[in-house]
């Protein structure tokens, strides 16, 4: 069974973000990179299918410039078989349909049985990028999936709704899946599978082979939002901070009444 | 302006999403048509045209369905923006749509200026400003951006709508949240672990705050996906939404779908280390401290008052 997962590097999200005006997005610089929360539920769900069909090829694809190849490293040490990286230093400007799109050009002739993304980027949050490759490519496409089961061709999945009630949805691959938190729970790479990583293939293709759609929109500012202000922020030494609350909630509410 | 707003129909109702999104076409005095899958008895408020395909033979989810239904509407509309909430049904639906108008969309709305649209990023720690490039565009509005419309007393007119479009996915039914357990909704006092208490021998240091106030404790979701505490402690969009006198929020960054659930508490503290982090915004008081610290010295003073 050949497998495709979709993954991206992100900021940490508690990293003090810099605004690049001129790269209408924010700065690079400084910043501390990780696997996006939600591929990490893509990438376990990969692994767990090929363990349980018992043979089976994953192959990790990321679309960016070379930093992400320390990520995709971590990927390969927690079961992808192969990595692809999409050399593109100019990903991070890309909209959902381009990334999508070039995506699906890597897929299209690949005879991928199943295509695993997250649901959405920490960092773009769209959740656009897997219901596109899907429709580019075909497929039929699941999102949102909190529970997954395989069974001879045939795939049982849960979509998490709102309230945290589940749409229990059946569907005949090849499919593709978009992973919620809380699906699985990713392993942590151990010693001895991050030093077989190091042997694994990691290949680079140069994003112009793959690249056939523009971009359909732009991003035209970006900006912090605007302190809405009256919220008090209180600094300094724990049993002082703890005398200064205990007098705000005496003061202002009733619960120490 | 002309705008197709899509309705969302659960579990055979109506939801109240239409509302909102009826007043965010009101806000830009927009001439609008409104797409359901659902059925007759229970249809949205407004002066307009409804296409109306029916849920029995459609099913609650069926995005090829849907899609190739809302796709008629479209053609006879011809809308410049077509509006869906940003749920489990609008992003599971949207980009499909969009990709096969040859429409660009945009996800999350929460404002608009300037000809492009408002969207959050980083965890709500940036916005963007975007534009779209294509003739129509379909838009995702983040719940609760844009206040709900006053219900019209006019009802619209019904456009029956059909497609015999074969679904590629098979919708079996729901399953119930997890139920039972301890009732957050009628608790005073709530203090809820974040991620930022690190790990799962911290929640008691969380609970023993509760505690100290009568209250309950409850969690975010890493905490709940980590089974560091049960599901019905869960706040936010996919657990409980809470409305108590004090809510303290030790260790939480303050994502939408976690502020969703308790910012309507009557007053809220936050415990976090990062001075920037989103909850911020709407707590009353932000306490910048290790939680670790910081929240078992605040027991121990309240204990003893
Ligand atoms: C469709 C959907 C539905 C969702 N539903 C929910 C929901 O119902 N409820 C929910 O909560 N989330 C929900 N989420 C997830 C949500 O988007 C966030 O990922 C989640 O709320 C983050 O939880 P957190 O704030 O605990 O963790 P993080 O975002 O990781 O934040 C941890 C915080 O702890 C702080 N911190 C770290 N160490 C310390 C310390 N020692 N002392 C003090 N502070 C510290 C950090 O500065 C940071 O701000 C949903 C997401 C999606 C996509
Ligand atoms: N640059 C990228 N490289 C590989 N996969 C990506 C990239 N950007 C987004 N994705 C995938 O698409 C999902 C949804 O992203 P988004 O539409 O940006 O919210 C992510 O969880 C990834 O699985």
């Amino acid at each position: 069974m050949k497998i495709l997962v979709c993954m991206k590097q992100v900021p940490d999200m508690e990293s003090k973000f810099k605004l690049s005006p001129g790269a209408l997005w924010y700065d690079t610089a400084d910043l501390a990179w990780r696997m996006n929360e939600y591929d990490e539920y893509a990438v376990e769900q990969a692994v767990r299918l090929k363990e349980q069909v018992g043979s089976g090829d994953i192959t990790v694809l990321s679309i960016g410039p070379d930093r992400i190849k320390e990520t995709m490293k971590k990927a390969l040490a927690m079961g992808c078989d192969r990595g692809v990286q999409v050399a593109d230093d100019a990903a991070m400007a890309k909209d959902p349909l381009a990334i999508a799109g070039i995506i699906a050009e890597y897929a299209r002739s690949r005879d991928f049985s199943c295509i695993f993304t997250g649901m959405q980027s920490q960092d773009r949050g769209s959740g656009q990028v897997g219901p596109l490759l899907a429709e580019m490519l075909g497929l039929p496409c699941v999102t949102t999936i909190v529970d997954f089961a395989y069974n001879a061709g045939e795939y049982l999945v849960k979509r998490e709704l709102e309230g945290g009630v589940r749409a229990i949805v059946k569907v005949k691959g090849p499919a593709v899946f978009t992973c919620q938190l809380g699906l699985n729970t990713p392993r942590y790479p151990t010693l001895p599978n991050i030093m077989k990583a190091k042997k694994k293939e990691l290949l680079t293709v140069p994003v112009a082979e793959l690249q056939k759609l523009a971009g359909q929109q732009e991003t035209t500012r970006i900006f912090f939002p605007e302190k809405k202000g009256g919220g008090l922020v209180l600094e300094g030494e724990i049993g002082a901070l703890a005398d200064q609350l205990i007098a705000i909630l005496k003061d202002k509410t009733s619960v120490l009444a | 302006m002309k705008m197709l707003l899509v309705a969302e129909y659960r579990d055979g109702k109506l939801l109240g999403s239409i509302n909102e999104l009826l007043g965010f076409a009101a806000g830009m005095a927009a001439e609008v048509a409104v797409f359901l899958v659902g059925k007759d008895d229970t249809l949205p408020k407004f002066a307009g045209r409804l296409y109306l395909a029916e849920v029995e033979k459609h099913l609650e989810y069926n995005p090829d369905g849907h899609k190739a239904l809302l796709l008629q509407a479209v053609e006879k509309e011809e809308p410049d923006l077509i509006v869906f909430s940003h749920s489990s049904y609008g992003w599971d639906l949207a980009p499909r749509l969009a990709f096969a108008l040859g429409a660009s969309q945009i996800s999350e709305v929460v404002a608009v200026e300037g000809g492009g649209f408002i969207v959050p990023a980083c965890n709500a720690k940036l916005r963007r400003q975007v534009k779209s490039l294509t003739k129509g565009t379909v838009l995702t509005l983040q719940v609760g951006a844009f206040p709900a419309a006053d219900n019209s007393d006019t009802p619209p007119t019904v456009v029956p709508i059909d497609t015999d479009a074969a679904p590629l996915v098979r919708f079996q039914g729901y399953e119930a949240a997890a139920e039972g357990g301890v009732d957050l909704t009628k608790a005073g006092v709530i203090v809820s672990a974040g991620r930022g208490i690190g790990k799962p021998e911290n929640v008691a240091i969380i609970a023993a705050l509760a505690a100290a106030l009568g209250g309950e404790y409850g969690a975010s979701r890493p905490v709940v996906d980590a089974q560091w505490v049960e599901h019905n402690r869960q706040v936010g969009t996919t657990g409980q939404s809470v409305t108590p006198k004090l809510y303290v929020a030790c260790g939480i960054s303050g994502a939408i779908q976690h502020l969703a659930g308790m910012k309507k508490s009557e007053f809220i503290v936050a415990v976090n280390t990062d001075r920037d982090a989103p909850i911020g915004e709407i707590a009353d008081v932000l306490v910048v401290a290790d939680l670790k610290q910081f929240i078992p010295a605040l027991t121990e003073k309240i204990r003893s008052l």
